[in-house]
């Protein structure tokens, strides 16, 4: 349900905001996808903080980071400001 | 009387484990163009509130793409109503809570009101509305997200486009090379209404970011942050280096970091080191590089106006550090 | 017909700016954003001496501008506050754009408009230009007589605006000087009547995007978005809702002005019009405004010489009264429509515009002529408007119509 059928007497009055914007999946705007080496990743969390899509979590459980691929939008800053360098761009067929 | 816990080393460090564990109420899902410095502002803007806030904000790329119906990235109250009035309608908001509180018809202790702009909605169509609510005194943060030009419409130049840059309204031609005026002395203008808390912070920085939105929400009367934002579109550069130009933007003294809290001004920490050792500050070259907006001021007929700029970075730097209490 | 007796009132000597403070102030509103223009300037005036002098608990904002003035009133509305802004002329065109928006965010603010010319050459004088150029900004658009008027429709615009079926900004518009300025007897409401008519605002129930049916306001308690970026696959519909709510406001006018003749032994007709000596009429002036009274007096006088003159004075100008239009004016011969605002390269005024198109479906109409007048304050006197009322014997005598729009007392 897109809420696009609607009629104008069910739309929500003054255009209050029906869904969360996390409905809403930019994960295929990517052309290249963060691969890192979970290993070797020290948790210093410099590429969740820098992240503009909130599309990096922060596993506390495991010590490590994760990424949210339904989000991320392949930008790169996460592999450019990694700060031990384990988080590389790739494209995702020659990867996978 | 607020409800929030002072802002102090102790008592929230602002680590990375705690701000990644508090909830992104900036939500995925936005439409912000890959790679936004702005959009990694407002994660940590809204990672850094203290408790009941209400947010309004600017016609903007940000309003934009954080509100496109029937989407919304906002996890907190949100308004938005036109490009040149947050600053007032966050004085509504600002006068309505008291005015409802005092009749017993808001529950809330405190309310934080945060209005945002971009530098087009601060420094130039917003800039009457901003001046007469910092004369007014209200409660309130203001915070400018400064991507240095109208990025929504297709960058254009604004009052804070730096001297140079290549806009659609000021186009790096054959005559001149780019935006031919300053950069606006904002900072300044926002200081001359005496107001108690004024700082500039960058996202590279997150921490020292977070803190800053933190003071600005504490302290009474109104705030004023002004955040320094990349745009890999605007400033054609490449999405991956956005927080790498933030961080050279602070390197090069062409943004440099500090806090005026009740008319005393200091570097903060990531400026600072370029008070104590000058030599370690980068050339503005390095800033510039890779940046299309300034490709065209690496051509040998444009040396001159790249010294210039140079030399006047340094200025800039020197009367800031007059202005600077001595470490 | 009033059945109740109505409550004991206070008669004072008050200017129409006073008169208008003085309801805002019995309104208990919570927040007031304005910015001094003449002639509104008595009414911000009036309030801060409330203010100053502890008679009221309301935040009142003293903007640098109408903009901010407007700004800030519309969020002060959407966090639930009751809200009253005031301006004229310049400042109200000044507005234009957010305007706009007040109505399209469903903020029910109520804003005294005391009308004036606008610019160029610069005029302080009373017309309509100001008013009528936000005709399409969504907001509903009363327009009074008197002074008594004037603080009767501040109570009753609450009520109206704050209507859940309605939820739309409101304009009281009250001439320049001729009401603004002028001193008149008032009769006023105790506080405690005034508190119990216009009651506590009522807010309207949405779902936000957290699943939560909550109260239409910003509380962080329960997050919502408004004002969001809306495609061309929503915008329509949401404009029709603001139709249909201008559509409720049509009822909840009249309502309103009966349960406050009920309140106070005043009612102004319908409450969308209020007409004089019109249902035996054959040659009838439609008009808005303190003009009313002049003409009143005029048609008086030529029914003691046997002409069959009468008046029907438009009240509400949005919603506009179609239906009540087309009954109130469908018997007469030549109707003249008198615009105190100019449509320059249209033709005739605006309120001629809309009278002459209501009346166009009805099998049988009468002529209608347009008369401009009063612009930037230009006098009208009985003698001016006489002259509106003799060319109309002349075309329903001879069914000809020489010029259909006319410039009253101006200098050819």
């Amino acid at each position: 349900m897109s809420g696009q059928e609607k009629s104008w007497k069910e739309l929500m009055f003054a255009a209050v905001s029906p869904k969360p914007s996390t409905d809403f999946l930019t994960g295929d705007w990517k052309t290249f996808t963060p691969v890192y080496d979970k290993e070797k990743c020290v948790g210093c969390l410099q590429c969740a903080m820098l992240c503009p899509e909130g599309a990096i979590i922060w596993n506390a459980a495991a010590g490590k980071v994760e990424f949210n691929f339904n989000y991320c939008k392949g930008c790169g800053i996460c592999a450019n400001e990694c700060r031990v360098k384990v988080i590389s761009m790739s494209m995702p067929d020659k990867e996978e | 009387m607020t409800t929030s816990t002072p802002i102090s080393q102790d008592e929230w460090k602002f680590t990375a484990k705690d701000a990644a564990l508090r909830p992104d109420l900036f939500f995925s899902g936005h439409r912000a163009c890959a790679g936004c410095g702005p959009a990694t502002v407002l994660r940590l803007i809204m990672k850094a509130t203290r408790g009941p806030t209400i947010v309004t904000q600017a016609t903007g790329c940000m309003e934009i793409v954080s509100s496109i119906y029937p989407y919304t990235s906002w996890g907190l109250p949100w308004l938005h109503t036109a490009f040149e009035n947050v600053a007032a309608n966050a004085s509504g908001i600002e006068a309505a809570v008291k005015a409802m509180q005092k009749r017993g018809k808001i529950k809330q202790e405190h309310i934080d009101v945060i209005a945002l702009a971009g530098d087009g909605g601060t420094y130039d169509i917003g800039f009457q509305a901003l001046s007469g609510a910092l004369e007014r005194g209200h409660d309130f943060l203001f915070i400018l997200y400064d991507n240095e030009g109208y990025m929504n419409t297709g960058i254009q130049r604004s009052g804070a486009t730096p001297t140079g840059a290549s806009t659609t309204t000021t186009p790096a031609g054959t005559v001149q090379p780019g935006k031919l005026e300053k950069k606006k002395p904002l900072t300044d203008i926002v200081l001359a209404h005496d107001i108690e808390y004024v700082a500039t912070a960058t996202p590279y920085y997150w921490k020292d970011l977070m803190i800053k939105v933190r003071k600005g929400l504490e302290i009474k009367g109104p705030a004023f942050l002004h955040i320094f934002a990349p745009c890999p579109r605007g400033w054609r550069t490449e999405p991956a280096k956005t927080m790498e130009y933030s961080k050279l933007s602070v390197d090069t003294c062409i943004f440099p970091l500090w806090e005026v809290v009740n008319g005393k001004r200091a570097l903060s920490t990531p400026s600072k080191i370029f008070q104590l050792s000058p030599q370690k500050a980068k050339p503005i070259t390095d800033y510039f590089e890779g940046q299309g907006r300034f490709r065209h001021l690496f051509k040998p007929e444009n040396k001159q106006l790249l010294d210039q700029l140079q030399e006047a970075t340094n200025k800039q730097w020197q009367k800031l550090l007059k202005q600077c209490e001595t470490p | 017909m009033v059945s109740k007796q109505p409550v004991n009132q206070e008669l004072l000597a008050l200017n129409g700016d006073e008169a208008v403070a003085l309801a805002v102030k019995q309104s208990n509103v919570d927040v007031v954003a304005a910015y001094p223009i003449t002639p509104q300037t008595i009414i911000v005036e009036k309030f801060s001496e409330y203010v100053a002098n502890g008679e009221v608990t309301t935040e009142y904002i003293c903007t640098e501008s109408e903009h901010s003035a407007i700004s800030a009133s519309i969020a002060a509305s959407l966090t639930g506050a009751r809200t009253f802004t005031a301006s004229a002329s310049a400042g109200l065109a000044l507005m234009h754009e957010i305007l706009f928006v007040a109505s399209g965010s469903r903020a029910p603010i109520v804003m005294a408009v005391a009308n004036r010319a606008l610019s160029a050459p610069i005029n302080i004088h009373g017309d309509h230009s100001d008013s009528m150029a936000q005709r399409d900004s969504g907001w509903i658009h009363i327009y009074v007589e008197t002074a008594q008027e004037a603080y009767d429709s501040i109570l009753q615009a609450f009520k109206i605006a704050e209507d859940l079926d309605v939820s739309l900004p409101i304009i009281v518009g009250l001439d320049g000087f001729a009401i603004s300025h002028t001193l008149e007897n008032v009769n006023v409401l105790p506080d405690e009547a005034v508190a119990q008519f216009v009651d506590e605002r009522v807010l309207p129930m949405v779902v936000t995007h957290e699943g939560k049916t909550v109260p239409f306001k910003l509380d962080p308690d329960s997050p919502m978005t408004m004002g969001p970026n809306v495609s061309p696959a929503f915008y329509f519909e949401f404009k029709r809702q603001q139709d249909e709510a201008m559509k409720n406001a049509l009822q909840k006018i009249q309502d309103v002005n009966a349960k406050y003749a009920e309140l106070s032994g005043r009612s102004y007709g319908n409450g969308l019009i209020d007409t004089y000596q019109l249902e035996d009429a054959e040659i009838a002036v439609v008009v808005i405004g303190s003009t009313a009274g002049t003409l009143k007096v005029m048609i008086d006088e030529l029914r003691s010489e046997g002409i069959k003159a009468g008046l029907l004075r438009l009240r509400t100008f949005r919603p506009f009264p179609v239906e009540q239009l087309q009954n109130a004016l469908k018997h007469l011969k030549v109707l003249a429509v008198m615009d105190k605002s100019m449509s320059f390269g249209g033709f005739g005024g605006p309120l001629f515009n809309e009278v002459r198109t209501t009346l166009f479906d009805l099998k049988q109409h009468p002529i209608v002529v347009n008369y401009l007048f009063g612009i930037g304050g230009r006098d009208s006197n009985p003698h001016n408007l006489r002259k509106i009322f003799e060319n109309m014997q002349q075309i329903a005598k001879t069914g000809q119509v020489d010029t259909v729009v006319h410039y009253l007392n101006l200098r050819e």
